[in-house]
């Protein structure tokens, strides 16, 4: 249970969340027409018959688009309904063509099912928490209306017109805004991974409708809700619900009622403000779409989807802790984002091929390049260099090196930023710009020996019990060796001669 | 010479074949006739252009030796509710007037491949709503029928009133019509002659304007059975572009008609034998019983025992589908537009709908509204929908004993323009008889039975079992071979 508390005026007040998300499904077509759903393409450039409305015209489902809503359901252990139907949501806009939105309001297509957000301390998430989802719905999303093209019409974009979306209905079970934010950050990270939606919370194809209210720690009965519309991005529904809460708090201190009402969130304030209340609501006298037939899925096709979905985010992260032996911290850095698991997973499988060991005996040594070395380097160099270059052989060849012992640390970070800078391979570039660390035993001892004579004092003092001094001892011969001694070998060998 | 324009599908489509004559001779002869008939106000727009090219072309064909359609060189009529490519198609309304589409109705496109051309589109009642086609906002089609001894301008009934009147006149041996509630039924009687609704999803609805989308279906209109047979073959089949059309071979209707009925059982529902109904009606159906029992059939009493109830639920599931169907003529992307000085997006709407639509249209939207509207959604449009559940499930326990229903298409012959318009449940009534079959989806045609006394024709109305399109065609031919029905209106336009 969050902590999160409110102080009001008159005492402590708790906060009650619930999200709609709308997510965008990956399709190459409209979820009941041929056109295409490519982002940035000219105004009405993909617009069909059907997402025009055109008389006569009449929708036919993409399967795509339900296979992959039934993919998300699985995802999130939803029953899935092998019955489902459409219905339409009618009122009149002009981004709307039919008059019309093809949804499922009675009968939708995934039922009952949950996700867990990860305890974050900091974020005042003391555990792990289920938040449950009430259904996902499939049905089009609608065009845009562009009000800057002309002094005193507005102009309407038809290319969104009947894009598939998601909408994925969560129970009211957050209770603070860093939970609405893991939810959102959760349920993205399962999209991705599903393949479902691209979850580009900018383009918009994933966007949230924030139910939030309020009321005094103790109380049982929930107060009023309101409703933020079309929240783009996980800053601002958490922004958006820490403004809700303490207007509604404010109101209701004042001796006000909150309104059941649509609200508006605007980003360069992050502040809310009325759009309609619930009496100018529309009634969109919903009914069984009848151009549409039930949707019945068969066994066969559920399981194709169910064989198609990958190891899921709470799957993967276990298995790089228990099977990998990654620290909690690594496994969940690693798993957050699709591009992060997919490079850590590729660099893996070469390093250990090339070391010729098991990947869970270079999976810490994988994980900690992938993590922090690799993106420091790419990071100090900036513009001069191309992380195109940066391709998991060249990664895994220079982590190869390492773990033999042929490279240091430092020298592998250095032959990598020449990778990054210039593409050549990491052997070659080990061996033209002499990065490669002298293990020979002789020349080390000579080194040593030299030191140990020319320092007879410290020596002493070291074998009077000075312990530090051997750091002394190390630095000394690294230096004579220029840094590429193999700083295991000297540590054995001053270990020995200073006995 | 042949005059041309008394010839049916067949007998054009056979001639062209055998070389007796040119289609382009009966696309002319065609054409002509309906430019002489401009007082029946039948076509909203004609197109003998396209009649001529298709003629052409089946001519060009036929003298490369190659393989003719089955509608090859028929010249017919396009009701207005489909969707003609480059054509004006308006569904009889203002809003849509002066819509010229680039696309081709499913149907009308089957017509075309199969050999057929378009005479022009023809009126209709606005949207489809109406039986007498009135509502029209092109003005009410005319029927060439007249009482005996008066000359007042008589109803071809509607909503497929265009279609009607234009094949009882003789202006083209056939024409497409849609039936939700009976507009290929009811307005067929009532011309004396032939018309067939299929199955829901025989044909395809992509690109017919849509009414009451759980109801519309497009059927031949013609002057004898087997033309109707022809016809329906070449306009059925499954479409993938409706994903409610049948996908189920179309069967060869035409060369399986079969006028003998031996074997057969013919029911007769108790529940439409009404009070006050037509002696005259009533009489006609009796003669249909002997008909066909004269062809060979057993006839039995059935029991439909929801009928009552079948009218009602009809009015409501039709206007609700309507009113969400009828949205997108709003103004924004085509058709009219009524955009006042100063006006916004709402105002805009409620200019342009309230302009473009007739009163018809727009009882109907806001019936349909209603019914549909929070808190009496289930009161009425769930209970509807319960009521046809009963109908459908009454004809499904009517068809375990018997093979095909008769009763009467309408409750009246022909009435004259202007006797109902002011009282729409009157005109509502029209329908008692066909809205049944609708409501379950089932294929029904009208072929007329005999004239009244005031020299009008009256129809019989057969209905089957699902997808027994067969059983209706020859159960209607007994009925053709021996009602003898060859009246035709005396020409007077």
């Amino acid at each position: 249970m969050s902590n999160y508390r409110v102080h009001g005026a008159t005492g402590e007040w708790e906060v009650v969340i619930g999200l709609e998300v709308h997510a965008q499904v990956t399709s190459n077509a409209k979820l009941f027409s041929g056109a295409s759903t490519a982002f940035g393409a000219e105004p009405n450039s993909q617009v069909s018959l059907i997402d025009a409305a055109m008389p006569g015209m009449l929708p036919v489902p993409n399967r795509e688009c339900i296979r992959q809503a039934v993919r998300t359901g699985m995802a999130i252990e939803a029953q899935i309904n092998s019955w489902s139907r459409f219905d339409r949501k009618n009122y009149f806009y002009a981004d709307l063509p039919q008059g019309y939105q093809i949804s499922q309001l009675y009968h939708p297509l995934v039922g009952e099912g949950q996700l867990v957000i990860e305890a974050d301390e900091k974020a005042g998430i003391p555990e792990d928490k289920v938040i449950r989802i009430e259904r996902i719905h499939v049905e089009q999303d609608a065009g845009k209306l562009m009000h800057d093209q002309h002094p005193t019409m507005s102009y309407v974009d038809l290319n969104r017109t009947g894009v598939a979306l998601m909408e994925i209905v969560s129970r009211p079970d957050m209770t603070s805004p860093a939970e609405a934010g893991a939810y959102i950050r959760k349920l993205r990270a399962i999209l991705r991974y599903v393949g479902s939606c691209d979850g580009n919370m900018e383009e918009g194809s994933m966007r949230a409708d924030v139910n939030v209210s309020v009321r005094k720690v103790g109380d049982t009965e929930l107060g009023t809700r309101t409703e933020t519309k079309n929240v783009n991005s996980v800053r601002f529904v958490m922004q958006a619900i820490e403004h809700e809460v303490q207007r509604q708090i404010d109101v209701i201190e004042d001796g006000g009622t909150v309104v059941q009402e649509t609200r508006l969130f605007d980003p360069n304030t992050g502040t809310t403000r009325s759009m309609r209340s619930k009496e100018d609501a529309h009634d969109y006298r919903y009914f069984p779409d009848p151009d549409l037939l039930p949707l019945v899925l068969h066994e066969d096709f559920l399981e194709d989807c169910r064989k198609s979905l990958p190891e899921l985010p709470d799957a993967k992260r276990a298995r790089y802790e228990n099977e990998l032996g990654l620290t909690p911290y690594n496994a969940r850095e690693l798993t957050a984002e699709v591009e992060t698991f997919a490079r850590f997973e590729t660099l893996l499988a070469a390093t250990a091929k090339g070391i010729g060991k098991p990947e869970k005996e270079v999976a810490t040594q994988v994980a900690n390049w992938s993590l922090s070395v690799a993106p420091g380097v790419i990071k100090a160099l900036g513009d001069e260099g191309d992380p195109a270059n940066a391709t998991a052989e060249r990664q895994a060849a220079i982590l190869d090196m390492q773990a033999k012992g042929e490279i240091s640390g430092g020298q592998a970070k250095e032959i990598f930023e020449i990778v990054l800078k210039e593409g050549r391979e990491p052997a070659e570039i080990a061996e033209s710009e002499g990065l490669k660390q002298v293990s020979d035993t002789g020349a080390i001892e000579a080194a040593v020996d030299e030191i140990l004579a020319n320092n007879q004092d410290k020596v002493e003092q070291y074998r009077g019990g000075k312990d530090k001094l051997f750091g002394f001892f190390v630095g000394q011969t690294m230096k004579a060796m220029q840094g590429k001694a193999n700083p295991a070998v000297v540590n054995d060998i001053l270990k020995d001669k200073l006995q | 010479m042949t005059d041309f324009t008394t010839l049916g599908i067949k007998a054009i489509r056979d001639g062209v074949a055998a070389g007796d004559f040119t289609a382009r001779e009966v696309a002319e002869a065609h054409n002509e006739a309906v430019s002489a008939a401009s007082e029946l106000n039948a076509f909203i727009v004609t197109t003998p252009d396209h009649a001529l090219a298709a003629a052409d072309r089946v001519d060009a064909a036929r003298a490369a030796g190659e393989e003719l359609g089955p509608m090859a060189g028929v010249p017919i009529g396009m009701k207005d509710l489909f969707a003609t490519n480059g054509v004006q198609s308006t569904a009889a309304s203002h809003i849509l007037e002066g819509f010229t589409p680039p696309y081709e109705s499913t149907v009308s496109q089957k017509l075309w491949d199969a050999g057929a051309g378009m005479l022009g589109k023809l009126n209709m009642d606005q949207f489809a709503m109406g039986s007498s086609n009135e509502t029209s906002h092109f003005g009410a089609v005319k029927s060439p029928w007249r009482k005996e001894g008066s000359n007042a301008a008589l109803t071809p009934g509607g909503s497929s009133g265009g279609s009607s009147a234009a094949v009882a006149a003789r202006l083209c041996p056939a024409a497409t019509g849609t039936d939700t509630g009976g507009s290929i039924r009811q307005p067929a009687a009532i011309t004396g002659i032939t018309g067939i609704k299929p199955t829901y999803g025989r044909c395809s609805r992509w690109g017919i304007v849509a009414f009451a989308s759980s109801l519309d279906q497009a059927g031949p209109m013609a002057r004898n059975v087997e033309d109707c047979a022809i016809m329906l073959g070449a306009m059925a089949g499954f479409d993938p572009k409706d994903s409610t059309s049948l996908d189920a071979p179309v069967p060869d209707w035409a060369a399986s008609l079969d006028a003998n009925l031996e074997g057969k059982t013919v029911g007769i529902p108790r529940e439409y034998r009404m009070d006050g109904m037509d002696a005259e009606i009533e009489a006609s159906w009796e003669q249909g019983k002997e008909w066909l029992r004269d062809a060979g059939a057993k006839v039995v009493d059935v029991s439909l025992p929801h009928t009552k109830y079948a009218l009602p639920a009809y009015y409501i599931i039709a206007p609700a589908e309507a009113s969400s169907n009828l949205a997108r003529y709003d103004g924004v992307r085509y058709g009219l537009r009524d955009l006042p000085e100063g006006a916004g997006l709402q105002d805009m709407y409620a200019a342009t709908r309230s302009a473009g639509f007739g009163d018809e249209v727009k009882r109907r939207i806001l019936i349909g509204t209603y019914v549909l509207s929070a808190g009496f959604y289930d009161a009425y449009y769930t209970q509807a929908q319960k009521v046809r559940t009963l109908v459908q499930k009454d004809f499904t326990d009517a068809f375990g004993e018997v093979d095909v229903i008769l009763a009467p298409t309408t409750p009246n012959a022909a009435f004259a323009l202007g006797e109902m318009s002011d009282d729409p449940l009157a005109m509502y009534l029209n329908d008692v008889f066909s809205v049944p079959a609708s409501l379950a989806g089932l294929p029904a045609m009208s072929v007329p039975a005999t004239l009244n006394k005031d020299g009008l024709p009256l129809g019989l109305q057969l209905v089957g079992k699902p997808m027994d399109e067969q059983g209706v065609l020859n159960a209607g031919l007994a009925i053709e071979q021996r009602a003898g029905f060859t009246a035709q209106p005396e020409k007077w336009w």
